[in-house]
């Protein structure tokens, strides 16, 4: 059953052929045996998923289940889910317990959805490799020596290992994209305002947004269908109707243009990763589309200029995490200064500070027009080189990562070094589009990733061009040994 | 060596929207602590703010009626410092692209002289909870109650040149607030703020000179006195060769004096930023011109036409249109008792208002209509009661029902214009009291006053006084 | 661009991070590597050019003026450390 994609899964649990209450058990059991290895879950909740795993049952035998009832699914520890802690992957919101549901917790509820647990995440969203956690770092299922991507590690690893068909993550720089390409797995960040951020627990509100990380484009594709929609608690939630995801699935692609930007295929870029992913071009030629280079030339900016928004963001969205009202206090507190310094000096991590430190230091007085200004025109410069390449591509394609899973441990001594490894996924966050990674190869048993970027609202053509490549190819449908 | 004072004042005005400026919460006044705070006014993770409608039109209105410029754009920002009522450790406010910008108020000095006074802004932001410092065992308690309420920070030109000019100004804003319907005024309850920046320099100089930003006046009379203070005390030091130290001060009302704040750290550094939760605030046209068609007549306007319709002096017609309530309920009254439009306005600022401030009310709340007042001007007018006896009569309407007819009636209070029947008391008064017709007789005519007396407590003042006067003067002459 | 240990002190107390003396230099270090890296953004001249705050030309919606909150302040207390007489407590503020 674990092997089953999601559309088989719904499609059994609809025909009667199983139950949720046995798939969940299944679910839960593979969770047991295999996370201790892993460590992608820090909350597992079996009686309440058993619960909403009857109840799922009892539905679809009344005839009343939805597309997607009674399949287990895992949420990133970063959204509320009521009663459930929620920890960010943080010391500081250890001891939190959400009084209330996020917005994509409560439409995945409302399709039947059974949550099994949250899933581990570097702490705060801050990181590509899930190794900042307070719970700990998360394994690559391929290579347990190696990290899974991050920050949505521990989603991309247990979708990979088989113990949840899907599950939600967050993408501000690529969280969602880069954890899929080092785990194998397929990754969505829709266009930003596509999935409401209410409950979502932010970290670079201008850029973070929610998606959904499966084996296919077509799981993909039925858990987005759940998620977006316009949502009134959040101003930054675009009051546009989601389309039927699964309408276009099927279409040929032929005749569909797609840009290779020349800037993507430079230094820093493994060999090996390139191989893979030319090997993906010319199957998408041979499925009948037009490939071209195109130009992005301000793309060397995009990493700079996050390192400026998304920290100075972080900055002032995690000041309210002062051992007040919630989360974390330090003992014996001698006055309000030590209060809150102690509090946040230590229940913060090291990179979760530097972030800060950063953001504090680029708002500050005086450097305000030279650092986040900057950024933010720089941000303009990146989204304008998307929309002239869209004007003669409908996609553009390259590497989610510029390397596979790295060494756990390897990157942790330099933070810039760290920073790199998104150097294809943060462009589409500044510009706010929607990217979509697949597995299109492997090396040295490493899984290797490849991008595909949409304008606005594309998401439909995404799923469609990564669908029809899956149709062909298999790698998505590899498992890890072990697992 | 002649000094200048310059005077600013920020005022944060409470706008009087029954919901936060983010959030769904109530915003009402005096409830139990932290029971009107909810996730987003608490700034939990994962909430989100979503701007309130009314507190965008009622600071479009306020635009509107000072003349400023409606910014078709505005911009939320963050301005980021840590302190126990502000939950998200930033309070959102606007900063650089505020939604009223320019305007003015004229306001009116002791001597007549009118003083235009310039608004450079004014613009949305949410107010913080409260500290409660009294002691929970060397704790600090805080109620975010009031955090997420939507202000509206109004910040003048440093036009003022005086602590009455202050004042003056302070007055015209309060009083438009409230005929705006945004903000009801309370400064005991907090809805109307007030800091003021005051610097000094030799008159003549154009170069402003190092100022203070006053805190902690939450009346009119505390502002005055508070700048006044400061104006002084500013002098002195540069008359003394020292120099004004920019900082912030409180006002203590029982020494009447300003005093710095415990000292601070160096200024804040906000590290104000657009507000990524929030989008521009686009104002079209449609928008603003039907914010427009709600403005009501405006206080000035409305003292002008008072002093034309109804033929009344600046001072009255500046009582009675201190509050729209006051106002309209003037007017209700002229039109049903018409023809005396003075008699009318002495009653509301002599008689009602006594009432209304011995029982606490607020014109709003006055139990007596204007209809029914009118009733009873209308026996003044028409003779069936003396003032005096009317007096009786506003007594009883005010504590119970009924009308000026039946109470006059029951009470058998109709004034005796009867010649004959008053010529039979006089006579007999004045017979009950021969020493004093004799003394007045000897010419102390002050005694006539005794006799009115007296004639009044027989006839219960129900006596026509003029009539009295009349007849008694004839009665004691022959 | 580089931060003396004091700056890095400052910055702290803004932030209000409490950061161990003996930890200072490795702060100094990698926060003057992430902005001497930042400032790559200077390699091209942005004069004229918009600043770009969310990806799409949206503008702020409006909600009706009401009530819809409830009280929930015993189970929003509950969460906090240190709770007494329906107030969040924190150490003497001194003004």
């Amino acid at each position: 059953m674990h092997n089953y994609t999601l559309a088989q899964l719904a499609a059994g649990l609809r025909a009667g052929e199983f139950s949720s209450e046995e798939l969940t058990r299944t679910c839960l059991a593979r969770i047991e045996r295999f996370n201790p290895a892993l460590n992608a879950f820090i909350t597992v909740i079996p009686e309440r998923a058993l619960d909403q795993a009857k109840a799922a049952d009892q539905r679809i035998r009344a005839g009343e289940g939805g597309p997607l009832t009674g399949v287990p699914i895992a949420h990133k520890d970063i959204f509320c889910t009521q009663g459930v802690r929620t920890s960010c992957g943080s010391r500081m919101l250890d001891n939190f317990i959400a009084p209330y549901d996020a917005t994509v917790v409560e439409k995945c509820d409302a399709a039947g959805l059974v949550m099994v647990g949250k899933t581990n995440m570097d702490e705060f969203a801050m990181g590509s490799s899930n190794e900042t956690s307070c719970y700990g770092p998360v394994k690559n299922p391929w290579d347990l020596t190696a990290v899974p991507g991050g920050s949505s590690g521990g989603s991309a690893a247990a979708v990979a290992a088989r113990l949840v068909p899907a599950a939600t993550g967050t993408d501000t720089g690529g969280s969602i994209r880069q954890p899929a390409a080092l785990c194998g797995v397929t990754g969505l960040k829709p266009t930003y305002g596509r999935v409401s951020r209410w409950g979502m627990i932010a970290y670079a509100s201008s850029l973070d947004q929610g998606g959904a990380l499966a084996r296919s484009a077509e799981d993909v594709a039925l858990v987005l269908q759940v998620m977006a929609g316009f949502d009134p608690r959040d101003s930054t939630s675009v009051d546009q109707e989601a389309p039927d995801y699964q309408a276009a699935l099927d279409d040929s692609i032929a005749g569909v243009r797609i840009g290779l930007p020349r800037e993507y295929f430079g230094d820093g870029l493994a060999a090996e990763v390139v191989e893979c992913v030319q090997e993906a071009v010319a199957e998408y030629r041979r499925l009948g589309a037009e490939v071209m280079e195109i130009s992005m030339p301000n793309t060397r900016l995009a990493v700079p200029a996050y390192y400026v928004v998304a920290p100075a963001e972080c900055s002032s969205n995690l000041a309210r995490y002062d051992g007040v009202r919630y989360g974390y206090r330090c003992q014996d507190p001698q006055d309000l200064l030590d209060l809150y310094t102690r509090s946040r000096g230590e229940a913060f991590g090291a990179e979760v500070k530097r972030r800060i430190l950063v953001g504090t230091y680029a708002l500050s007085a005086g450097y305000y027009d030279a650092y986040y200004l900057k950024a933010q025109q720089i941000r303009r410069l990146i989204s304008d080189d998307y929309q002239r390449a869209f004007a003669e591509v409908d996609l553009i394609l390259g590497p989610t990562s510029p390397t596979v899973a790295f060494n756990l441990g390897e990157k942790t001594g330099d933070p810039v070094t760290m920073y790199l490894s998104d150097i294809y996924t943060i462009p589409v966050n500044l510009a706010g589009l929607p990217g979509l990674s697949i597995p299109v190869g492997f090396v040295k048993g490493r899984p290797v990733g490849m991008q595909l970027v949409g304008n606005y609202f594309s998401e439909a053509r995404l799923l469609n061009a990564a669908h029809r490549y899956q149709q062909v190819t298999d790698w998505h449908a590899r498992a890890p040994a072990g697992f | 060596m002649e000094w200048e004072a310059v005077i600013g004042l920020e005022i944060h005005a409470q706008l009087a929207t029954n919901s936060k400026i983010f959030s769904g919460a109530a915003t009402a006044y005096g409830a139990e602590p932290n029971t009107q705070a909810c996730a987003v006014d608490l700034g939990l993770p994962g909430v989100l703010p979503v701007l309130n409608r009314q507190a965008v039109r009622m600071a479009a209105l306020f635009g509107l009626a000072i003349n400023a410029t409606v910014a078709r754009r505005s911009v939320f920002a963050r301005k980021n410092y840590f302190y126990p009522d502000l939950p998200k450790g930033y309070q959102i406010s606007q900063y650089e692209l505020p939604i009223v910008a320019g305007g003015s108020l004229t306001i009116h000095l002791e001597d007549g002289a009118e003083k235009v006074i310039g608004v450079t802004r004014a613009h949305l932001e949410e107010d913080a909870g409260k500290s409660l410092h009294e002691d929970f065992h060397g704790m600090t308690g805080v109620d975010l109650n009031r955090a997420g309420t939507p202000l509206l920070e109004i910040v003048s030109e440093p036009d003022l040149r005086s602590a009455r000019e202050a004042v003056a100004y302070m007055r015209k804003l309060h009083t438009l607030v409230r005929y705006l319907g945004i903000c009801d005024g309370n400064m005991q309850e907090g809805s109307f703020r007030c800091d003021a920046n005051v610097s000094v320099r030799p008159r003549g100089q154009t170069a402003l000179g190092t100022r203070t930003e006053l805190k902690n006046l939450n009346s009119f009379r505390f502002v005055e006195r508070a700048i006044d203070y400061e104006i002084r005390r500013q002098i002195e030091v540069l008359e003394d060769g020292g120099a004004v130290v920019q900082e912030t001060r409180l006002y203590d009302p029982d020494r009447n004096e300003t005093r710095s704040m415990r000292s601070k750290e160096e200024a804040n550094d906000y590290r104000y930023f657009p507000d990524p939760d929030l989008l521009p605030l686009a104002l079209d046209e449609a928008f603003i011109a039907a914010v427009r068609t709600e403005l009501p007549e405006l206080p000035d306007a409305k003292r002008q036409r008072f002093m034309g319709q109804y033929g009344l002096g600046g001072y009255d017609a500046e009582m009675l249109t201190a509050s729209r309530e006051l106002a309209d309920y003037y007017e209700a009254l002229a039109q049903a008792a018409p023809g005396d439009p003075k008699l009318c306005a002495n009653w509301v600022m002599g008689e009602l208002a006594a009432a209304l401030n011995r029982t606490g009310q607020d014109i709003a709340a006055c139990p007596l209509s204007p209809e029914r007042l009118a009733a009873l001007l209308k026996r003044i007018r028409d003779g069936a009661i003396s003032g005096k006896i009317a007096k009786e009569v506003f007594e009883a309407l005010w504590n119970g029902g009924g009308d000026a007819d039946d109470i006059i009636e029951q009470r058998g209070l109709r004034q005796i214009t009867d010649v004959a029947a008053l010529e039979r008391v006089i006579t007999e008064v004045i017979a009950a009291n021969p020493a004093q017709a004799a003394q007045y007789h000897a010419g102390k005519e002050k005694l006539f006053r005794f006799f009115v007396g007296q004639i009044m407590k027989a006839t219960q003042g129900k006596a026509n006084p003029q009539q009295l006067n009349e007849l008694l003067l004839q009665k004691l002459k022959g | 661009m580089s931060l003396t240990a004091d700056e890095v002190r400052k910055i702290a107390y803004l932030a209000r991070l409490a950061i161990r003396e003996a930890d200072v230099p490795a702060y100094s270090r990698n926060l003057s590597a992430i902005l001497e890296f930042v400032e790559q953004m200077n390699a091209v001249d942005t004069l004229g050019v918009e600043p770009m705050a969310h990806p799409l030309r949206s503008v702020q919606r409006l909600r009706p003026d009401e009530v819809n909150e409830h009280n929930q302040r015993e189970q929003f207390l509950a969460m906090a450390p240190q709770t007494e007489a329906g107030l969040y407590l924190v150490p003497k503020v001194i003004e």
